[in-house]
């Protein structure tokens, strides 16, 4: 390694102007689409969508009404579920202007290469990368630690929270937090951490949890399962210390509108974008 | 009403995106499509000299980004680059001298060498319990710019919010015509002649982007 030879006496256009000062991250909001042969699965009650399976015209409602990412997730579990999903995120990308991210059953380079290329900004890997661990460092030398989400389902029994496969319904031998930690070992990006526990309830987010992996871990946490009110987001983003928060029914059915929600957010002191 | 007269975009010469086997190419060709207009994708030095504009995307690791523009010789055509050039993210930074990453040595456009961003386990998580875990690694945030001080952000408002996904940054110099923080500040752009950089992602960072990337267009 060379020397670095940078004048850092050269910040004197800041001297005389005020910086925001703020330490605190601005908080993500990501709507999550469940995906099945193309089209969207759990439905919405959008009145002005034309077509409500269309993903793409649902992600450009969010995008537009302030979505900060979105993610995808493919259950489609037919022959052809690669060249659908690629072609729907070949859709996606030319509409959207907002970073997104895809998932489901992704299970190696030549996958992750093709999303990729057709637009997607990260991919989520999850019963892939608990089965070839190694597929998170290959992936990571070939694309970079950016576009490479580790999804984590786990549950929480007997005191300890175990990771879980196939949606949840599999569990494994392994523990969430030492999981989590080989994941950020290997490289990966971001975590997006669901609770089976909490998955559904509308209950709020598993916010001792997710503070614990904020704490333990150096690479950011986002929060999945449980959104049922706002003030159940302000608590992932406080109490659960997350980086960024995932719903999908709240937002799908309009019970949360998002501006709403990012104002509400703002309000009680989260940085959010607006 | 004193209006500007500028050419109409769309008007002029071709758009060029460098595709050199490195980055979301893809999310900046659909970008300048909503803009209305074409860009075309090339690796070829006669059409990226003769562009009326050149983007210069990256995604990924510096030093593997830098030996595929060694491979097709386009770390000599970009430097001689005479239209408007803008580098996006990892593109920005290699524009520069160079890369603590992957000890990259850069293009040498702007005066700056890329850090990366302090990393508070060094030293050992245990010994500091409680160290701002806000500040994390990537960052992976919609950030602020401010200190706008270049025509790339007309019509931009100080603290409008932009997409950032990174581990390396570059500091304040006088080069740098836009200003982020991130625990530190740092540039979120650089100008310097016909050369431009974004650290952000222009092409993801909704209106804000796109009014940015328009801007350059214009250029």
């Amino acid at each position: 390694m060379r020397p670095i030879t940078n004048n850092y006496n050269c910040n004197y256009k800041l001297k005389n102007t005020r910086l925001r000062g703020h330490k605190m991250i601005t908080k993500r909001i990501i709507p999550c689409l469940d995906i099945k042969n193309g089209r969207t699965v759990k439905g919405t009650n959008f009145v002005n969508l034309r077509d409500a399976g269309d993903p793409v015209e649902l992600a450009k409602i969010y995008s537009d009404t302030g979505a900060d990412e979105l993610v995808f997730l493919d259950i489609s579990a037919t022959e052809e579920r690669r060249k659908t999903l690629s072609d729907l995120v070949l859709r996606v990308a030319s509409q959207v202007n907002i970073p997104f991210t895809v998932g489901g059953g992704i299970s190696s380079v030549e996958d992750v290469d093709i999303l990729l290329k057709n637009g997607a900004d990260k991919v989520s890997i999850n019963s892939s990368a608990v089965k070839r661990p190694e597929l998170i460092n290959e992936l990571v030398a070939k694309f970079g630690s950016q576009c490479i989400v580790v999804a984590i389902d786990a549950k929480y029994i007997n005191g300890e929270w175990i990771v879980h496969l196939v949606g949840g319904k599999v569990p494994t031998e392994r523990n969430l937090f030492d999981w989590a930690k080989e994941v950020e070992q290997r490289g990966a990006g971001e975590i997006l951490f669901t609770s089976m526990d909490h998955d559904g309830t509308k209950d709020g987010f598993a916010n001792t949890a997710l503070a614990r992996l904020s704490n333990e871990l150096n690479i950011p946490i986002i929060a999945s399962g449980g959104a049922g009110n706002i003030q159940h987001f302000k608590d992932a983003f406080t109490e659960g210390k997350a980086d960024a928060a995932l719903a999908a029914s709240v937002f799908h059915f309009g019970e949360i509108p998002i501006p709403e929600l990012k104002k509400e957010l703002k309000t009680q002191g989260i940085t959010v974008r607006i | 009403m004193n209006k500007e007269r500028v050419p109409p975009l769309g008007a002029r010469g071709q758009i060029v995106i460098i595709d050199y086997g490195a980055g979301n190419i893809q999310s900046i060709k659909f970008a300048i499509q909503r803009l209305g207009l074409t860009a075309v994708l090339s690796n070829d030095p006669e059409e990226i000299r003769n562009a009326d504009k050149v983007i210069f995307p990256g995604v990924g690791e510096a030093s593997s980004a830098m030996q595929k523009l060694r491979e097709g010789g386009l770390d000599k055509v970009i430097p001689t680059l005479q239209q408007p050039v803008l580098g996006i993210c990892l593109g920005m930074q290699l524009m520069c001298n160079y890369s603590e990453e992957g000890n990259t040595e850069g293009l040498g456009i702007f005066d700056v060498d890329v850090v990366r961003f302090p990393d508070d386990r060094v030293g050992g998580r245990e010994s500091a319990p409680s160290a701002d875990r806000s500040i994390k690694i990537p960052q992976i945030q919609w950030n602020s710019i401010s200190h706008l001080t270049s025509p790339l952000f007309k019509n931009v408002a100080e603290h409008e919010f932009i997409y950032m996904v990174h581990s390396y940054y570059a500091p304040v110099t006088d080069q740098t015509i836009a200003v982020c923080e991130y625990g530190i500040p740092y540039s979120a752009a650089f100008a310097k002649a016909n050369f431009y950089g974004t650290q952000f992602h222009p092409e993801k960072s909704s209106r804000t982007g796109e009014q940015i990337l328009k801007n350059f267009l214009e250029l």
